[in-house]
């Protein structure tokens, strides 16, 4: 396996050749933010939190879906970038209805920890109320769509590992919105497995177990990436 | 183009594109097919013309004559050249027959169905013109095969696929200097080329005819008036890359071009210039339409493609390039219509000879859709180069009441409003870049005095809003509040505080979208703070 070699914020670092760019800033004890980025499932880069620098490159890359290349100067925290990441968290919060107080996720949400990450205290843009829905038709799970992020992280664990393809987006905009089936009650969606990976790897309290209540949500993001090692590599080990 | 040489046999050709049919070319066509049919004049009328009564006349329906303001478009080519009128009815076909057979009994300017109908082919928005892609367009009967076959059509095809190698194809198409039309302006040789030396396997070539700019209908014309240039350009593409399947991409709005375009490759096919065995060559080339289902973002490439796969019409992170990995991870050639369309006479004249066409890094003729508070609106195509200001003004004759042009917007959602003080700028890649505005495909939207320019920026950001797909979180949240700002500003003025606000959350759209429509989304309103910065704190009710 061959081997390259870049610099994160002044940092060198080795990694093998056809990693990605958050890989190695992981690798050289660094982090960015992400949300819909999850390790096991196809990077999306749709969030925009994990944008990084690139010396001499024009535009700001997302470093969970660019390959990191041999002699790459990378930065990952400038004054420009913290104002872009804390103005997309929130964006994020605007656009839905975030309540943590009675929220189910509260303390195990991943938009409230970028929240902090980013020192969002509060939002300067205007909150837009939008009217969502609660689908609470399926025996084991509910889908609050007040909370959701679009990340696709549900569509994709549900595509790419449980391989049942329940989950898909509609709409475009700000009206997208995830949709179960053919856009029928999760309930009634045949496909399901109610095997709860979506549940598990949701980062925000969108999609939760019916018995969890406030601050109750124990998700499970690393199963994607353990299931998908297990296949992959037959490590079957946590 | 419009104006053909004199001819002994007159011909009439009336215009059947889209804006003239709005305009009735249908009963105008179908009226002088009625009175080219009944003949010459009436048995006690014979005194008069008889002999050219006699001779069969000839009604084509052809592809945009230009000037669409004017429609439904009429050119009559006689002897003594071409003569165009525009805004016939259909109850003038009669008097318009007569005069081309010579058995009017009035001359023609004195002919009240007609007078005041005669358009001047001298006039600089012809005269100007520059026709390369639109050569056979408003000449050759689109839904006639053999009549672009006698223009020309498929020569370059047939001599490329005998004598020359998809490389020395390739050559030609990097020394033209000609670069994507669609709005990018990639250079498409270079684009080509990277296509073609991927390692074996299978290709496609993609044509985007997904145009969506407001205020633009270049390719629209190029798919209703020349259909089979378009596919002379894709199948010599297709063989410079080593591609043997193809889409072309076409939006729903464009049912005419669809309809056109379908028959254009059916016609292809039977007489086998698509298909098996191209021309007799060993070149194989499968071409389709796919129909859009009216997302603009359609027309970004990553998107387009999924749309094709039959997923949904998102852009992706590139790289990879779709040149690298596009349809069904193969490597895939996506050029737009006016680029295709071009490629056909750089074959026949040379890359050379294209590249002398032009200024800077821009080479080749554009072609522009002129709309908006204009006196001429239609199609032009002009050198690279050439001032908006001649386009504007010389050609497109100014604001229609007398006025002064306030601006013009080019580039549509994704593209600026360029100040009048600045018409002197060539139109060409980088000169309008750097005015914060791009080149776009191609629509130049002429904006009045009366119009304020916030209302501009705010119209476009709302088509913006609109079209979001909504996959990344600064277009679909960001925009979202870009137009809140916007509001705000025009409802009351904009504050010190507001304007900083519009900014800050410009650049971050501009820098962190996803795809090229995010990014260029603020463009609209960074324009016209740019140019017209006073207007925002102007505003109505702005008490500061």
């Amino acid at each position: 396996m061959s081997v390259i070699t870049l610099q994160v914020d002044g940092r060198d670092v080795a990694v093998p050749a056809g990693s990605t760019l958050l890989q190695a800033i992981r690798a050289a004890g660094l982090s960015v933010p992400t949300l819909c980025h999850l390790d096991g499932l196809d990077p999306v880069g749709a969030c925009r939190l994990c944008l990084v620098e690139v010396e001499g490159g024009q535009r700001l890359l997302p470093a969970c879906a660019s390959e990191a290349s041999e002699g790459q100067v990378i930065r990952t925290d400038t004054a420009q970038l913290q104002g872009y990441r804390r103005m997309a968290v929130e964006l994020f919060f605007a656009e839905g209805n975030h309540v943590c107080a009675f929220c189910v996720a509260n303390g195990q949400c991943e938009l409230q920890d970028v929240a902090v990450a980013v020192g969002m205290d509060h939002s300067r843009f205007p909150y837009q109320y939008p009217q969502r829905s609660v689908d609470a038709s399926h025996r084991h799970f509910s889908l609050d769509h007040n909370r959701c992020i679009l990340c696709t992280r549900c569509v994709r664990v549900c595509d790419q590992i449980e391989g049942a393809h329940v989950w898909d987006v509609a709409e475009r905009g700000s009206d997208c919105r995830i949709v179960a089936g053919l856009d029928q009650p999760w309930g009634e969606v045949e496909a399901c497995t109610s095997c709860g990976k979506c549940v598990d790897v949701c980062p925000t309290g969108a999609l939760y177990a019916n018995e969890d209540t406030t601050a109750e949500k124990h998700p499970h993001p690393e199963r994607a990436h353990q299931l998908r090692r297990a296949r992959e590599h037959q490590q079957w080990l946590r | 183009m419009v104006a053909l040489p004199a001819r002994e046999r007159p011909q009439l050709r009336c215009c059947g594109a889209s804006g003239c049919r709005h305009a009735g070319a249908g009963p105008l066509l179908a009226a002088l097919r009625a009175a080219a049919a009944a003949g010459g004049p009436a048995a006690d009328d014979m005194s008069a013309g008889a002999s050219a009564a006699l001779q069969p006349l000839e009604v084509r329906s052809v592809g945009c004559l230009r000037l669409c303001g004017e429609g439904p478009l009429l050119a009559w080519d006689g002897p003594e050249g071409t003569r165009l009128f525009g805004g016939l009815a259909p109850a003038a076909a009669a008097a318009l027959v007569d005069q081309v057979r010579g058995v009017a009994s009035l001359p023609l300017a004195a002919d009240p169905a007609l007078a005041g109908h005669q358009l001047d082919l001298e006039q600089p928005f012809f005269r100007l013109q520059r026709p390369l892609v639109l050569e056979g367009c408003g000449i050759v009967d689109p839904e006639c095969i053999e009549a672009a076959l006698a223009h020309g059509s498929y020569a370059q095809l047939r001599r490329v696929l005998h004598e020359l190698s998809p490389e020395a194809v390739r050559e030609q198409v990097r020394r033209s200097g000609l670069r994507g039309r669609g709005g990018g302006g990639y250079p498409t040789g270079l684009k080509w080329d990277t296509v073609a030396l991927q390692p074996p396997g299978r290709r496609y070539v993609v044509c985007n005819a997904d145009e969506g700019d407001p205020g633009a209908f270049m390719d629209r014309s190029v798919l209703e008036g020349d259909p089979h240039r378009l596919l002379e350009g894709m199948a010599i593409a297709a063989y410079a890359v080593g591609a043997d399947h193809g889409y072309l991409y076409v939006r729903a709005e464009y049912p005419l071009a669809i309809e056109r375009l379908r028959l254009a490759l059916q016609q292809a096919r039977q007489q086998g210039l698509l298909g098996q065995g191209i021309a007799g060559s060993s070149f194989n080339l499968d071409l389709e339409v796919r129909v859009g289902a009216g997302a603009y973002v359609c027309g970004e490439e990553t998107a387009l493609l999924h749309s094709i796969q039959g997923q949904r019409g998102t852009p992706r992170t590139r790289p990879p390039y779709p040149a690298q990995a596009g349809l069904w991870g193969a490597p895939t050639l996506i050029n737009n219509v006016e680029t295709f369309a071009a490629v056909p006479v750089i074959l026949r004249e040379g890359g050379d000879w294209y590249a002398a066409i032009g200024s800077g890094n821009s080479r080749g003729t554009k072609v522009f859709s002129l709309s908006g508070a204009i006196r001429h609106t239609g199609l032009v195509e002009v050198p690279m180069g050439t001032s908006l200001r001649t386009v504007v003004e010389t050609m497109g004759g100014g604001d229609p009441d007398g006025g002064a042009v306030k601006a013009v917007q080019t580039g549509g959602p994704s593209g600026g409003c360029i100040p009048a003080a600045l018409l002197d700028t060539p139109v060409d890649f980088e000169s309008l870049l750097a005015l914060g505005s791009m080149m776009g495909s191609g629509g130049m939207v002429v904006i009045g005095q009366g119009t304020a320019m916030p209302e501009v920026a705010r119209h476009f950001m709302a088509f913006s809003v609109n079209e979001s797909c909504g996959k990344c979180v600064p277009c679909r949240a960001g925009t979202v509040q870009l137009l809140a700002l916007l509001d705000r500003c025009l409802e009351r003025g904009a504050t010190a505080a507001d304007l900083e606000a519009l900014e800050a959350l410009c650049a971050m759209v501009k820098a962190t979208s996803l795809c090229g429509l995010g990014q260029a989304a603020p463009n609209p309103v960074l324009s016209t703070l740019r140019h017209f910065r006073q207007e925002y704190s102007a505003a109505p009710g702005a008490g500061r």
